[in-house]
């Protein structure tokens, strides 16, 4: 069962509360996305950790129900 | 040679000093973050050694153990894992992995 774009959202905002979050629907079918997430919290930690962060909101998904997420990690400008 | 995934994983990134693990082979990639780790590889004329995880369950499920990461493709240079296909993606638009690669004695075309 895929993940809804709102479900992923909100569960990296529940773990990183200040964290922008953007979700593009990349085919259309609700299993391939994009996410742009941005945090302050990002500031000085290395790329990987960065996305670490969000896999760890993901609890577990990453890889398993979420195939296809293509991630990138910012801190704010 | 033992057969614990998690030895033949480490002896591999240990012994390769690029090493990519992904679903399928460089030229028959099975996922398109794959295929998209393989074309960064092949622009920056870099040599590496490829691991196809879907010949290999304890692969499969030990490199995410190893690396404490959830998916696949993973870039390992001299040892270190340096991210997936996102990450690799734009260490390659601002230059930063052709840097790495150089910084660490790695011969590349460019």
């Amino acid at each position: 069962m895929p993940m809804a774009a709102k479900e992923i959202e909100t569960m990296i905002k529940a773990a990183i509360p200040d964290a922008q979050v953007e979700i593009t629907d990349l085919a259309g079918d609700g299993d391939h996305y994009a996410a742009r997430v941005v945090s302050e919290t990002f500031r000085g930690i290395p790329r990987v950790q960065q996305q670490r962060r969000v896999y760890d909101a993901l609890g577990g998904r990453m890889g398993g129900v979420l195939h296809a997420l293509q991630l990138t990690t910012a801190c704010p400008q | 040679m033992t057969d614990d995934p998690q030895s033949r994983i480490d002896s591999t990134v240990k012994t390769n000093d690029v090493v990519l693990f992904m679903k399928g082979t460089p030229l028959f990639p099975q996922c398109g973050f794959s295929s998209r780790a393989v074309s960064i590889l092949e622009h920056l004329g870099v040599e590496y050694a490829s691991i196809d995880v879907l010949q290999d369950q304890g692969v499969r499920q030990g490199i995410k153990e190893y690396s404490d990461w959830p998916t696949i493709p993973q870039l390992y240079v001299k040892g270190e894992f340096v991210g997936g296909s996102d990450i690799m993606m734009e260490m390659y638009e601002s230059g930063e992995l052709a840097q790495l690669l150089q910084d660490q004695g790695v011969v590349t075309a460019q």
